[in-house]
């Protein structure tokens, strides 16, 4: 499939998203997708070959990836199929450390003569960059695994669902939303697995089956005589399960404000686009918001990605030390305030958590991409900044002992680096529904979904949309509001956090596409919360007339 | 891994096109060596290399298409492939807006090669980080840089007579530069085909002088100002506003460029009558291929003259469906400027800001084609035709529609991601709030 109809179909434009070449691997038939591919054995002969050259070489240390990474996307529109695409991608990856530098290369030819010669071909980069380094690499301590099998747990294999049944399920949504009055309906099936093989000098061989799926949809009604139109996104998230997430359970809904279902662990795609249908329509007349303070009630699956660029991404330990300075910026959260022991980043109920081990997670792995098993760790405990997101090379700077395991590359050929794990917000420890905060909110607006997002290079000024708004005044939802977006400061937000629903509430937000690092590399990662209330945040209105 | 030359790829396309037994059959050929070197921290920290080619077949039985890839060209490989994508075409349910492929097609030859380029070494790159850290570390600065190097061909060829080939080669870099106090930041882009034109000192040196004029910025109102906007900041948002150049969605009724009533907006004044956007592969500062993926011959096209909209693309489907002749969707936007210089134009500012670059731009509205997003690495305050001193950064909620109606003076053009873009002065820039952020 080319690049530029990979982007449409996917829905990817306004540059919101980072194109991944990793889902462009080579195209194959379905049936493919089930064969078993290079057998264990190969793999950690090969994986030596690459180690023992190295060493040869006089590589201090050296860590090696052989990918297979099977993708299939089903793309619709209306009552066509636009496309059914299944890639698979195969080749190996050999990270140095030579002279106290980095090396990297890969190449597609998985024999001895190919790895051989890439594995030259990296100890030569990193002798030629060690002339002008100034940093020497120091890596923290890692176990040694032996050989270790991981698998995302799932109850259905994607690759075994007959292709004919995924097409059946995204025309039935889409003629859901026809049905009830969507002009246009786009909808589309991403599923990856990712077979990834790691061995390192420090004695791990380690065997990983990673699982993704994500099902979108973008429902738009149009008012043909006025020339407006409204969008309507899916209410499901990306999520780390196998084809089961798409079951549509009923005990996995949950019953949202101003009568919206809200998913779980279990997505209903005919159903929400039946919602969608209608809601677009609904928006095409909306009340325009008045600008001003409002308390907001947000809903997981749109806090999730304020969580991402608020929380999830200052506290890369990368980012602090300036290694993305020309590229995602750095952070106003410095190795200073993690010093200090009371830099305030929340309030009192704010419980931040990085957890690579979360079932059902995007980030969710047995162990990360230079064989330090997954774990989890506090980033901000009742509202104090307390760690950052480390990996073996940057563990010494910030005085820890070992690495916090979230070293990921998006493909073989690319080479690994610091990647945000799974952050999320603990919810309330008392029993507290949604409803329940709603009828504590005098003059506020309900958000739900997710929308336009932008935040400055150090994290401080952020502006997010969401998928729906609802006004609500005097403890009830009075009606749906449009042109809503809300400006903050990120410390002054999280402060302004004065209530957290219960667990009952809890879900996971994801994005399959968070970039980062030159070239730039995608990483999946969710972001837990329950509903979450934000008291006095400055909303605009962000309706324009030409 | 080699760059195929026309020939030894018409070699390969004809061998893989003599075994195909469908309706219809179209090859595509590609190939690239990409370097890079990255520095942070006036260090290096990664850098890398990588090579592929790959040969993708797109066998079509009446409406029905499959699509296979390989990346091995014996005839037993190619033979393969080509069987593997009528394997598929066969079991693909049919495509309504299938469109056959295009005959032999008369194409300008392409001027997007440099051999230098294509020579790019690993010294050479660690030569370039050097010339940001050295600089760097003389004025208390800390770099940050990346540079990309690549050189790459493509070919097509399909079952109705037509064959395509396009050889080129493309330098990328920026550095970003900040103060080791942490108050100052600078950054540049620079962008070529031929490196040759590429001149590391000089880009290093304006983002540390940048950096260093930026230092401890002063908070001011958030509002509506004139800006200058230097080209790289302008050319973000006038690269979403070409994104809705898609007949298509305009005449489906969603998009900015749809009217009332199901019309679209060609022919209509949407902005500034001194705004001209076109585009032209030949252009000697942004050439690109003068040929599509589908083999469409990519001309000289005009997309706002005088401030009217004068082509919207259409696919070939789309073209077919309306009736039109296909438009290929752009590959290159060169803007019309003016004469005067950035030091020009800051001299007959009364009371304004200058913007370096724009950063994370999001989409906030589709129908009005409103973008937020936020000043970055050198915003500074003008009155009486000086700069004064630096600025905070802002976030903005503008168009760039709104910003083309509201042009005062149109400057010297200057190629950023291969597009020319001329500095711009605009009045009445909606600046919605500050940030802390240096």
């Amino acid at each position: 499939m080319k690049r530029r109809d990979f982007v449409q179909y996917a829905g990817l434009g306004a540059g919101a998203l980072m194109m991944p070449s990793l889902l462009l691997g080579n195209d194959i038939p379905t049936e493919a997708l089930l064969e078993p591919g290079m057998d264990t054995l190969v793999k950690k002969r090969m994986a030596d070959v690459a180690l023992n050259t190295a060493k040869s070489l006089g590589a201090t240390y050296a860590d090696t990836r052989i990918g297979r990474y099977l993708n299939q996307y089903v793309f619709t529109r209306e009552d066509k199929v636009q496309n059914v695409v299944n890639t698979e991608s195969f080749g190996i990856g050999i990270r140095v450390i030579a002279n106290g530098t980095w090396g990297f290369a890969s190449t597609n030819s998985v024999t001895e003569d190919g790895i051989k010669k890439a594995t030259e071909q990296a100890v030569a980069i990193a002798k030629a960059n060690s002339k002008i380094q100034k940093e020497p690499v120091k890596l923290a301590p890692v176990n040694a695994y032996g050989e270790v099998f991981w698998k995302t747990p799932i109850k259905k294999d994607f690759k075994e669902v007959p292709v004919s049944e995924k097409v059946d399920l995204l025309l039935s949504a889409n003629a859901a939303a026809l049905d009830n009055g969507a002009n246009f309906v786009n909808s589309a099936l991403f599923m990856v697995n990712e077979q990834k093989y790691f061995a390192s000098t420090d004695g791990s061989y380690i065997d990983q089956d990673i699982h993704r799926l994500w099902p979108t949809l973008r429902v738009t009604a149009v008012d043909k005589a006025a020339g407006t139109f409204k969008t309507r996104e899916n209410m499901s998230a990306p999520v780390g399960m196998g084809y089961e997430y798409l079951d549509g359970l009923e005990s996995e809904k949950l019953e949202g404000p101003a009568g919206l279902r809200l998913y779980r662990n279990s997505y209903d795609m005919v159903e929400d686009a039946t919602m969608a249908a209608k809601q677009a329509k609904e928006k095409l007349t909306a009340k325009s918001v008045d600008a001003g303070k409002y308390d907001l009630v947000l809903e997981p699956n749109h806090l999730g990605l304020t969580i991402h660029e608020s929380v999830g991404h200052p506290l890369e330990l990368d980012r602090v030390l300036g290694y993305e300075a020309n590229y995602a910026g750095t952070s106003f959260a410095s190795l200073d305030k993690l010093k200090s022991g009371n830099f305030k980043y929340g309030s009192d109920i704010v419980n931040l958590v990085a957890d690579k081990t979360q079932v059902g997670s995007l980030g969710a792995v047995g162990y990360d991409d230079e064989g330090v098993k997954a774990k989890k760790w506090d980033l901000v405990r009742n509202g104090v900044l307390t760690n950052f997101q480390a990996i073996r090379d940057q563990a010494h700077m910030i005085g820890e002992e070992e690495s916090h395991g979230c070293c990921y590359a998006q493909s073989w050929d690319d080479v690994q680096f610091q990647r945000m794990p799974n952050v999320s917000l603990e919810p309330g420890k008392e029993k507290y529904s949604i409803s329940e905060m709603i009828k504590d909110v005098e003059k506020g607006i309900y958000i739900a979904g997710r929308g336009s997002y932008s935040i400055d290079q150090q994290r401080y000024n952020f502006q997010f949309g969401g998928t729906v708004f609802y006004e609500i005044k005097n403890g009830e939802i009075v009606g749906m509001l449009e042109d809503v977006a809300y400006q903050s400061n990120t410390q002054e937000f999280w402060n302004s956090c004065v209530k957290i629903c219960d667990k009952d509430d809890y879900r996971l937000f994801g994005t399959f596409f968070d970039g980062k690092g030159q070239p730039s590399q995608v990483s999946a990662v969710s972001h837990g919360s329950s509903t979450a209330r934000f008291n006095d945040v400055n909303v605009i209105n962000t309706g324009r007339n030409i | 891994m080699a760059i195929y030359t026309k020939e030894e790829a018409r070699k390969i396309l004809e061998k893989a096109l003599s075994f195909s037994k469908a309706d219809t059959c179209e090859i595509n050929l590609s190939g690239y060596n990409s370097g890079n070197i990255r520095y942070a921290r006036n260090t290096v920290s990664t850098s890398g290399y990588s090579s592929n080619q790959s040969l993708a077949v797109q066998s079509s039985f009446g409406k029905k298409s499959g699509t296979a890839t390989i990346d091995e060209f014996d005839d037993a490989s190619l033979e393969k492939v080509v069987r593997r994508a009528e394997e598929l075409a066969q079991l693909s349910p049919e495509n309504p807006e299938f469109m056959e492929p295009l005959g032999p097609q008369m194409y300008d030859e392409a001027i997007t090669y440099s051999e230098s380029t294509a020579n790019v070494t690993p010294e050479y790159r660690a030569e370039v980080a050097s010339s940001s850290i050295v600089p760097a570390d003389a004025k208390d600065v800390t770099a940050a840089g990346f540079l990309n190097d690549s050189a790459g061909f493509s070919a097509m060829i399909n079952s109705k007579g037509l064959f395509a080939y396009n050889q080129t080669t493309d330098v990328d870099f920026t550095v970003t530069m900040r103060t080791n106090d942490g108050t100052g930041s600078g950054w540049v882009k620079r962008d070529f085909n031929d490196v040759d034109k590429f001149d590391a000192d000089e880009a290093a040196k304006t983002a540390i002088d940048k950096a260093v004029l930026s230092r401890e910025a002063k908070a001011i109102e958030p509002g509506k100002y004139t800006v200058i906007l230097e080209p790289a900041a302008s050319a973000d948002l006038l690269r979403n506003m070409f994104r809705s150049l898609n007949a298509r969605s305009a005449d489906e009724g969603r998009s900015f460029m749809s009217a009332p009533d199901g019309k679209n907006k060609i022919g209509e004044k949407i902005v500034d009558e001194r705004v001209n956007i076109y585009s032209d592969p030949l252009n000697p500062e942004v050439p690109t291929a003068t040929w599509n993926s589908e083999g469409q011959a990519i001309k000289k096209t005009s997309w706002i003259e005088n401030g009217v909209v004068k082509n919207l693309a259409y696919d070939r489907f789309w073209a077919k469906e309306k009736g039109v002749e296909p438009v290929p969707f752009p590959s290159n936007a060169i803007m019309t400027g003016g004469d005067a210089s950035l030091e020009e134009l800051i001299k007959s500012t009364k009371k304004g800001i200058l913007v370096t670059r724009l950063w994370y731009i999001r989409s906030v509205d589709p129908q009005t084609l409103l973008y937020t997003g936020l000043t970055r690495d050198g915003t500074f305050y003008i009155e009486n035709g000086e700069i004064k001193y630096p600025v905070k950064n802002f976030r903005f909620n503008e168009s760039p529609i709104i910003m083309l109606n509201n042009l005062e003076t149109l400057g010297q053009q200057v190629r950023i991601n291969g597009n020319l873009i001329p500095y711009m002065k605009v009045r009445d820039f909606t600046f919605t709030s500050l940030s802390d952020a240096v």
